[in-house]
């Protein structure tokens, strides 16, 4: 009977504000999406880091089949030749500057490739056999680069020597600060949702005085007459956030998957379900929003 | 059933007291009038008993509880038990007389089935029976006063608080109402009705309580709307009862009454 009236109650209050609510939604659509977006370009940054960005910072590239550079003239790198670079990594002059080292097989290289790329369609057109095994090293100081450029460029059975850092550090770089505006664009829309759903709930709160006049005097609980004004705010800022997080969903499938996924098939891009992990912090944002604001307001315009 | 020891309600630092050290008892069952000007302290006495708001000193009793020691989520269950009826009536305009009544009820979460069997029952105590369909603005004054009078005793609340009931009702549509409180009053509830309407306390020859400047100027049973008491020996009393700055009135009892009628108009824009 009581959940009954709330509920009646509450759909009362929203038919009433009907232009307020629809505002509430649309501001909290807007803030949760740019919120959205920043976490979408954090995932796909991670994504691009693929399997060895945070653990190594250069990449020592084996000869394999295809290879071309003037060091792979007697074809794919020899067990031998292996030998010799992991003594040479070994050896005092070189090892002053490494932290650590890792050996990547071809198979464990397709294994890392078929993860990151695992939202792609170039996955089914490789094989382990295209990819080059590999060094990985971790620096005791990343800066120091050139001198394992300059010792492994010129040993034979080395394609080449990659500064991963180098070739990634700029776009991230710039993701972030994209990231950045984004949340800071969020953060000002978050404001006015907060600001927006206060004034609603008063509105709604005056418009009830009436009835929350009158169910004060009989007695009704403090959570029988608050409830509907908060259930109101909260239903508008979830369904905000259900609509923002259907928007990344469509920017995930429909921009990253269907176009800039094909223009650039040698980068990864994160999976519209990925997206979909956004969702429930998106809505548990809203709530929490709505939840607090309401509950400010009602202390003031709302005594019981 | 309502009990004040010592009573001051103080709302501005530097004005008189609302109420000035108020002692007072009602006891169950009976059928009081609150009478005095307006700003006699009338309203704020009603207010304490319903712990809207906090006597400055002293203790509120009510059924034996006192209120200030009543924790902010118990007082719902405090004002269950005290129905109170406005001069305003204060109906829902766009719901009917029965779920006007109802409404009650259902925000206290009683169930259906109850509500049901209750609301035709009391709408029949007070006199609305076959009128559960009309909305409040189909009604005449006395019938939407009836209303309010059923939703404020369909919980069965051992008090009813009326703050000028008759105030907005001509005299024979008003002695209709106090035929509806006198037969609540019957039913074992504690009736206190704040009034400015001496026809009905002199028809009603109930206990009169007389405020004045927050102050008890008279308690008497059976009494009229003014005092009975001698002028002379109650032009004493109001000044040592008002403490200070009460001019010495020619005839006392003249000005009362007189004030009384003037503010009768005055008093309903702010009840």
């Amino acid at each position: 009977m009581r959940l009954a009236f709330v509920l009646s109650e509450i759909g009362s209050g929203l038919r009433r504000n009907l232009s307020m609510v629809i505002s509430v939604i649309l501001v909290t659509f807007v803030s949760l999406t740019f919120v959205g977006a920043a976490g979408m370009l954090q995932l796909q940054i991670n994504q691009m880091k693929g399997y060895w960005y945070d653990k190594v910072q250069v990449a020592i590239f084996l000869c394999s089949d295809g290879s071309t550079a003037p060091g792979c003239a007697t074809g794919p790198a020899t067990p031998e030749q292996e030998d010799n670079l992991r003594k040479l990594l070994q050896s005092p002059a070189v090892a002053q500057y490494v932290n650590d080292f890792q050996y990547e097989s071809k198979d464990d290289a397709y294994k890392h490739f078929k993860e990151q790329f695992s939202n792609s369609p170039i996955v089914d057109s490789v094989t382990p056999d295209q990819l080059p095994a590999s060094f990985r090293i971790n620096m005791k100081d990343p800066e120091k680069y050139e001198i394992i450029s300059e010792t492994f460029s010129s040993q034979a059975g080395v394609e080449t020597v990659i500064d991963q850092r180098q070739l990634l550090e700029r776009l991230f770089s710039a993701m972030n600060a994209a990231s950045l505006v984004a949340v800071s664009i969020a953060g000002v829309m978050i404001i006015c949702a907060i600001l927006l759903i206060a004034t609603t709930i008063r509105l709604s709160a005056f418009s009830r005085r009436r009835e929350t006049g009158i169910m004060r005097l009989v007695g009704a609980s403090k959570m029988v007459i608050q409830l509907p004004f908060i259930l109101e705010g909260v239903i508008a800022a979830v369904i905000g956030a259900a609509l923002a997080s259907g928007t990344l969903w469509a920017v995930a499938h429909f921009f990253l998957g269907e176009v800039l996924s094909k223009q650039y098939p040698d980068t990864a891009f994160i999976s519209p379900g990925q997206t979909l992990m956004l969702a429930p912090a998106l809505i548990g944002l809203g709530v929490v929003l709505a939840g607090i604001s309401s509950l400010l307001t009602l202390r003031r315009y709302l005594r019981v | 059933m309502i009990r004040f020891e010592n009573v001051t309600k103080v709302y501005d630092q530097k004005a008189r007291p609302a109420l000035d050290s108020i002692n007072l008892e009602i006891d169950r069952g009976e059928f009081a009038f609150l009478v005095g000007a307006s700003g006699s302290g009338k309203s704020t006495f009603l207010r304490l008993v319903l712990k809207e708001d906090r006597a400055s000193s002293g203790a509120v009793y009510v059924a034996g509880q006192n209120v200030a020691n009543i924790s902010s989520w118990r007082v719902p269950r405090l004002r269950r038990g005290i129905g109170v009826v406005f001069q305003d009536f204060r109906l829902l305009p766009q719901k009917t007389v029965f779920a006007n009544v109802a409404f009650a009820m259902q925000v206290i979460g009683k169930s259906r089935s109850v509500i049901r069997d209750t609301v035709p029952e009391v709408l029949k105590t007070v006199g609305l029976e076959g009128k559960e369909n009309r909305l409040p603005h189909e009604l005449s004054g006395g019938e939407q006063q009836r209303v309010a009078i059923a939703r404020a005793v369909v919980n069965r609340p051992g008090i009813l608080l009326a703050d000028e009931p008759t105030g907005n009702l001509d005299p024979t549509t008003s002695m209709g109402i106090m035929g509806v409180l006198d037969k609540i009053n019957q039913n074992g509830t504690t009736v206190v009705m704040a009034t400015h309407d001496d026809d009905i306390v002199n028809e009603m020859r109930k206990r009169v309580v007389e405020l004045k400047n927050g102050v008890v100027i008279r308690d008497e049973a059976r009494a009229l709307y003014t005092s009975m008491i001698p002028v002379v020996g109650q032009s004493r009393r109001l000044r040592d009862a008002s403490g200070r700055d009460e001019p010495p009135a020619a005839s006392p009892r003249a000005e009362t009454r007189a004030e009384a009628r003037g503010l009768r108009t005055a008093g309903e824009g702010q009840a």
